[in-house]
């Protein structure tokens, strides 16, 4: 399972705001392999899902760009995603490179019914020649989603739907031109956990169907134990760890992923008291000098203010960013 | 389930019958219901039964968890226990005095002891107030004589994990974490022996998450506090409370012994929602047998006939959809209800 799909390169993404620059990613580079589940996980603000949207470009202002490469591999040629032009990339996302959004209720647009909206996204990448046939197959493709009843549901709005329902119609937006890579950006954060745990497996199977590529956004290391085959730990936008999952959790090694491994509740152990990180995120206009976490980190020395640590091997597939290690 | 509104039918759980009587019940919920109308052009066309008989007590000192998905009530039956909402119908025996009844002196009083804690922390602190403000109102609010009152929120601010610096400022100035911290401190100058705490920590991430659980369970501790914790996430009520119920479409399915139910869950809605929480080890997630439920919550407007979870039950049998089962005793501080057990 090394060949590789998608080849990140020192991504960086700024904002420009009135309050300052936004450093929103700074030098991220991962690679994702053909068929597995890369889990980008981190909390709030650090950069995983402005990770996510760049791979594609679909950053709006006043964000941008500000250097990287992107290579998408196929068919043995590649191509930089981030050098396309507008007309071109469109080409690619929805039909190579999927997206399943965070919240299906702003993802759907509420004037036109599940059905046309499916069909809308087959008519785009020219699956099929009409409106009307993209509903037929639409039919097909809520039943490949398990939605219940498709032939009446296809032709319903967004607010006749349930939440667990809405985000089986993107999922079916998303996989209806047979995409090569699925990012799925906190595809479950919106939903009850047993719904979660229905849309979850509606993924995994999806995956299995087409042996898709599943890029997941997500905070909940939870989801990432279940879903995830390697993954990237990212804080205040850069990946501070990177390997396989279950290194990632036996065998954590930035001190910021021990930490966030021990703040989480594991509902099977009896806990007498969860340990917590000290302070807060830093503010990405005027991040800490050196290693990003060095304020709140136990094992912060002189180098940690000084240097900034870069992403290095440390055992086979385990990448680690940290001087202390 | 044909009748509207206040009739206590058969099913009705005995309360008196079921739970060991002592002194040291601090509340102790009847029956407690709470129907939304439905309004029509003219006339009301139904009712949500968002909290449906439902009957619980919480002992002095300890932590009562409260989960279930959102539409279940649990948020309903933590604001009408402190007459947020009025309920339509049942008893809130607190220290043995029923609430319902209370007149505006006796709400008085019981406002001062009973607090609750919301969930989003950006909208339950006033932005055009400092945080002494803040913390003062209600001291203010209900005419207490403070000696030094800089002095007084200060020590409150310490206590939470704030500090002096942080007396005159705005609430826009400081994070999710530090505004739950603020709200804390406002919540405890009113010297409370009850707080309803709903979803606290469902807005932060979960390193700030966990230092306000510490905060929360260090301050029980110290000032001998009940607490009602309501939220979605079992991990965190597990970390959390003593006792636990678990709720679903207005109803209760299953109470007791935090621990116990966690061991044991017996109710098939329990089984699924604690088979439904990934766990944070990929050793035991990815090779976990899942109980998987289908379909979603249907409508407390309508809700199913007999037991309200028997249409995604997978153990369902004739008897479910005909007749509502109750809140029986499995054993000692567990109770269930469901036609298996």
């Amino acid at each position: 399972m090394t060949d590789k799909v998608l080849e990140v390169k020192n991504l960086t993404v700024h904002f420009y705001t009135y309050a300052g620059v936004v450093k929103a990613i700074e030098n991220v580079s991962f690679d994702v392999y053909r068929g597995e589940t890369f889990a980008l996980v981190g909390e709030t603000g650090c950069g995983k899902s402005v990770t996510a949207r760049a791979l594609t470009q679909l950053i709006e202002s006043p964000g941008r760009i500000v250097e990287g490469e992107v290579y998408y591999h196929k068919n043995g040629e590649s191509v930089d995603l981030l050098k396309l032009e507008e007309e071109e990339i469109r080409k690619y996302r929805g039909k190579e490179i999927a997206y399943i959004f965070q919240d299906p209720q702003s993802s759907l647009d509420p004037l036109y019914s599940v059905g046309f909206q499916v069909s809308e996204a087959l008519y785009a990448h020219n699956k099929v020649k009409s409106i009307k046939e993209g509903i037929r197959k639409a039919v097909d493709i809520l039943r490949t989603v398990l939605m219940p009843d498709p032939e009446k549901r296809v032709s319903n709005y967004p607010h006749e739907l349930s939440g667990g329902m809405k985000q089986r119609v993107t999922i079916g937006i998303g996989i209806s031109n047979d995409p090569k890579i699925l990012i799925a950006d906190e595809p479950t954060t919106a939903l009850d956990v047993t719904v979660q745990a229905q849309i979850l497996n509606l993924i995994k199977e999806m995956k299995r169907k087409y042996g898709a590529t599943v890029l997941l956004i997500t905070h909940d290391m939870g989801v990432v134990a279940d879903m995830a085959d390697r993954v990237a730990v990212m804080y205040a936008g850069k990946i501070v760890e990177l390997a396989d999952v279950f290194s990632i959790f036996k065998e954590p090694i930035h001190p910021y992923t021990e930490g966030l491994l021990k703040a989480v509740p594991n509902p099977l152990i009896k806990i007498e008291r969860l340990e917590t990180i000290p302070g807060t995120v830093p503010s990405l206009i005027n991040p800490p000098s050196g290693c990003r976490f060095n304020p709140r980190c136990p094992l912060a020395s002189q180098i940690c203010r000084a240097k900034i640590p870069e992403l290095e091997e440390v055992k086979n597939g385990h990448y680690v960013a940290c001087h202390n290690r | 389930m044909g009748t509207m509104l206040p009739a206590i039918t058969g099913d009705t759980m005995n309360f008196d019958s079921g739970y060991s009587k002592s002194n040291s019940e601090l509340l102790m919920v009847k029956n407690l219901k709470k129907y939304f109308p439905l309004k029509g052009l003219l006339f009301t066309k139904g009712y949500v039964k968002a909290v449906d008989n439902v009957s619980f007590e919480i002992k002095k000192g300890e932590t009562f968890g409260l989960v279930g998905e959102s539409g279940c009530g649990k948020t309903t039956v933590g604001r009408t226990i402190l007459r947020l909402i009025e309920p339509t119908d049942g008893q809130i025996l607190y220290d043995g005095r029923d609430i319902t009844k209370f007149k505006k002196n006796d709400m008085d009083w019981f406002r001062r002891k009973a607090q609750i804690m919301f969930q989003d922390p950006y909208s339950s602190l006033n932005p055009r107030q400092t945080v002494f403000q803040i913390v003062m109102e209600p001291v203010n609010h209900h005419g207490i004589d403070v000696d030094d009152p800089e002095r007084f929120v200060i020590d409150l601010l310490e206590k939470v994990g704030l500090n002096e610096g942080h007396l005159y400022r705005y609430p826009h100035e400081f994070s999710g974490g530090q505004r739950q911290r603020i709200a804390l401190a406002r919540i405890l100058s009113l010297k409370p022996e009850f707080v309803v705490l709903d979803e606290p920590t469902s807005a932060l991430d979960v390193s700030v998450q966990a230092n306000i659980l510490n905060t929360l369970k260090d301050i029980q501790k110290e000032l001998n506090l009940t607490y009602l914790f309501i939220s979605h996430d079992l991990a965190i009520v597990k970390y959390m409370s003593h006792r636990l119920g678990v709720m679903y479409l207005g109803k209760l399915v299953e109470v007791g012994n935090s621990e116990r139910i966690f061991e044991e869950p017996l109710h098939p809605y329990t089984k699924a929602l604690f088979s439904a929480i990934p766990i944070p080890d990929p050793e035991i997630e990815k090779r976990k047998d899942k109980l998987e439920v289908k379909g979603e919550p249907p409508s407390p407007i309508n809700p199913p006939s007999g037991c309200r979870f028997h249409p995604r039950c997978p153990f369902a049998k004739e008897i479910c959809g005909q007749k509502e089962p109750a809140l029986e005793k499995v054993e000692k501080d567990h109770f269930v209800s469901c036609w298996l057990y």
